[in-house]
């Protein structure tokens, strides 16, 4: 059996009250809203290993990442860091110290670093958060080797965030997560903002960090290129759940539930092997609203009679560590 | 191949500022046949979406054309008064943006939009008007086209919207459609229907179209040739699957390297060193030479224009000096993609 994971989630639901006002309920008559943007979502990431879940707008991908740093708080469901439950913590000592040991990456490096602090401010936040450093001389050292280390210079610690490019700005990002030592960093479309020849350097400045520091992601993106490249193993999430599951290599070359097909024929093709590109029909339906039984029979051309009455459970097939959610698959239809 | 229907020659747009005057596009040339796809594929920053704007004559002050022509149909366009001008948009050139909820009016129903855009270019009757244009939707890929024209733009998807702004810049039947990051704010499975939906549209009608994107899958996809721009110049332009699979520039060579792609896993992404210059810091030369492994002296000195490299024209001194062809791809291969 593999040695515990570092980071576990279990049945991680989340819904948001999205109601109109009170009175505006009364008058018109209406009940309350809810939105389930998360259901029943669970994965688990080991250490060293980059885990990665990737999603059309409005999977609930977002809601994941932020669930599992303790942004938001999960309705129902569990994440525990190294057998440590982070919502049920002992005392506000011991989540301090959990905290520690996760950090996040954000998708906006223009919105995520403080236009008013110079960058040596921003990255020796944490540090001093977490009192990890005795004097300042030492936290002043600690922020040059970071800075170092993603590939900055050391005196640029005097600039302000405006004087430094999209990539330089993610780098920063990135060197201030890091400075509380984590273990465990979430990255949340890590490299959307960015250009692709910015985004080759951080997406290969985040492997070597991976190699040196012996760092664990939860990688999250919209681009099945940039996943593929970064992760170990692909979840697929749809309208709030995971409908696949499976190793990176074996999610590309034989991918089993109908989304992650018509995804997979949906990208467009670099290498121009004139394969034909087959579009999903249709569009992701309203998350307030959605269809009965398996959220993806309107645009699945294999849904049957029980894809529209129950929804498909997540199955284990096999020992390879795949799984998919899918009355065809699980009725070996397909 | 009988006339271009787009044909520019050498355009430079300017924006004065106070210190200095800056170039943003300089000295671009191509031409557009009918039905033909062209893209138009860069980083930020490196002049493509200025280019279309130049062209469509929707430059924002102070930013002007200071040289070169275009002309539509052998037509100069690029002098003519802003009066003129507006005959011309719309009319022979429609546009397609990348947010379709800007390009829309909110406060309008779509079929309104639509009514009023074709009947400022052809003198039909109202009801005419109303009927086209429900039979545009319908094309457009749109169910339901004669119960949906009431509606407003957000009453539609993002995807249902970028059809009825498709449907809006071809409803005057252009000759040219100047269509810049259309899929870039759409996910990807609905990417792949808005750009088979304009392949097809554009197809039917023969219309010519320049596809401005720097996403390099999009344009593998749709383009027939391509064009690369690097800090406001073409680098690299030539038949689609020339320059995707046996690049010359090595900027072309950089970008397609850094793409990850769906092959085996493992591998290191081609990195190019820095990052685009500024425009107020284009450097002497080659403007890529910097950031280039294989520049020599010529390359900082003098400026490489557009010169044969194979079936593409590749502004590269390398190419002059005929090591590009054979010896560097391999070099290039070899030396990036090696583990640190």
């Amino acid at each position: 059996m593999m040695p515990r994971s570092l980071v576990e989630a279990q049945n991680l639901t989340r819904v948001f009250d999205v109601s109109k006002p009170w009175l505006s309920r009364l008058i018109e008559r209406e009940p309350k809203a809810y939105l389930k943007a998360v259901t029943n979502v669970s994965f688990s990431v080991g250490r060293r290993e980059t885990v990665a879940l990737v999603g059309e707008s409005g999977s609930g991908k977002s809601t994941v990442a932020r669930m599992t740093v303790g942004l938001l708080s999960p309705t129902a469901g569990t994440v525990s860091i190294d057998g440590i439950d982070m919502w049920a913590p002992a005392s506000a000592s011991e989540r301090q110290k959990l905290r520690r040991r996760l950090q996040m990456i954000f998708q906006d490096p223009f919105a995520s670093l403080n236009p008013r602090w110079r960058v040596d401010r921003i990255v020796a936040d944490p540090i001093k958060a977490f009192g990890l450093a005795k004097d300042g001389a030492e936290i002043r050292h600690r922020v040059g080797e970071l800075l170092t280390l993603v590939g900055l210079d050391p005196a640029d610690g005097g600039k302000y965030p405006h004087e430094f490019s999209g990539g330089q700005r993610q780098r920063i990002c990135i060197a201030r997560a890091l400075s509380s030592n984590p273990e465990f960093l979430v990255c949340d479309e890590p490299t959307s903002a960015l250009d692709v020849s910015v985004q080759a350097q951080i997406l290969n400045l985040m492997r070597d960090l991976q190699d040196r520091l012996g760092l664990s992601y939860l990688f999250i993106s919209h681009n099945l290129a940039v996943v593929r490249h970064m992760a170990a193993r692909i979840g697929v999430m749809y309208l709030g759940r995971i409908v696949e599951m499976a190793p990176s290599a074996e999610l590309f070359a034989a991918p089993r539930h109908p989304y992650t097909r018509l995804l997979l024929d949906a990208l467009p093709d670099l290498g121009m092997t004139g394969r034909p590109r087959r579009p999903i029909e249709g569009e992701i339906p309203n998350p307030i609203a959605p269809p009965p039984g398996c959220a993806f029979h309107p645009r699945c051309p294999w849904a049957f009679e029980p894809c529209c009455l129950d929804v498909p459970a997540l199955i284990d097939s096999g020992a390879s560590g795949r799984a998919a959610a899918c009355h065809a698959v699980e009725a070996g239809r397909i | 191949m009988s006339e271009p229907v787009l044909s520019v020659r050498d355009l430079r747009v300017a924006f004065p500022t106070r210190r200095r005057t800056l170039i943003a596009v300089d000295g671009v040339s191509f031409d557009i046949a009918a039905g033909e796809v062209l893209g138009v594929v860069g980083e930020s920053g490196a002049g493509k979406s200025l280019t279309g704007a130049a062209i469509i004559g929707l430059l924002e002050p102070p930013g002007r054309i200071v040289g070169g022509e275009v002309r539509l149909g052998g037509q100069r366009i690029d002098d003519l008064a802003p009066e003129e001008m507006r005959k011309v948009r719309g009319k022979r050139i429609g546009m397609v943006f990348q947010d379709p909820l800007t390009s829309l009016n909110p406060l309008y129903r779509v079929g309104d939009q639509i009514v009023e855009t074709i009947r400022t270019h052809a003198r039909i009757t109202e009801g005419k008007a109303r009927e086209r244009a429900i039979t545009l939707l319908q094309e457009a890929g749109i169910q339901g086209a004669r119960a949906r024209i009431d509606s407003y733009p957000h009453e539609f998807s993002g995807g249902m919207r970028q059809r009825v702004v498709l449907a809006l810049a071809l409803c005057a039947e252009p000759d040219l459609l100047i269509a810049d990051e259309p899929t870039t704010a759409l996910d990807v499975s609905i990417q792949a229907q808005i750009i088979q939906l304009l392949k097809r549209l554009c197809r039917e009608r023969g219309t010519a179209v320049m596809l401005i994107t720097h996403d390099m899958g999009v344009i593998a996809e749709t383009a027939d040739r391509v064009a690369v721009m690097y800090a406001g110049r073409i680098a690299e332009i030539g038949p689609v699957r020339d320059v995707v699979q046996h690049p010359h520039h090595p900027y072309t060579k950089g970008l397609m390297g850094a793409i990850p792609t769906l092959g085996p896993q493992g591998e290191r992404l081609v990195q190019i060193p820095g990052a685009m210059p500024r425009l107020d810091a284009i450097p002497k030369g080659c403007a890529f030479h910097p950031r280039c492994a294989y520049a020599f002296d010529r390359c900082r000195a003098e400026r490489p224009e557009p010169m044969p490299a194979g079936p593409s024209m590749a502004a590269c001194w390398l190419v002059a000096a005929g090591a590009a062809a054979n010896a560097a791809p391999s070099a290039a291969a070899g030396s990036a993609r090696a583990r640190r």
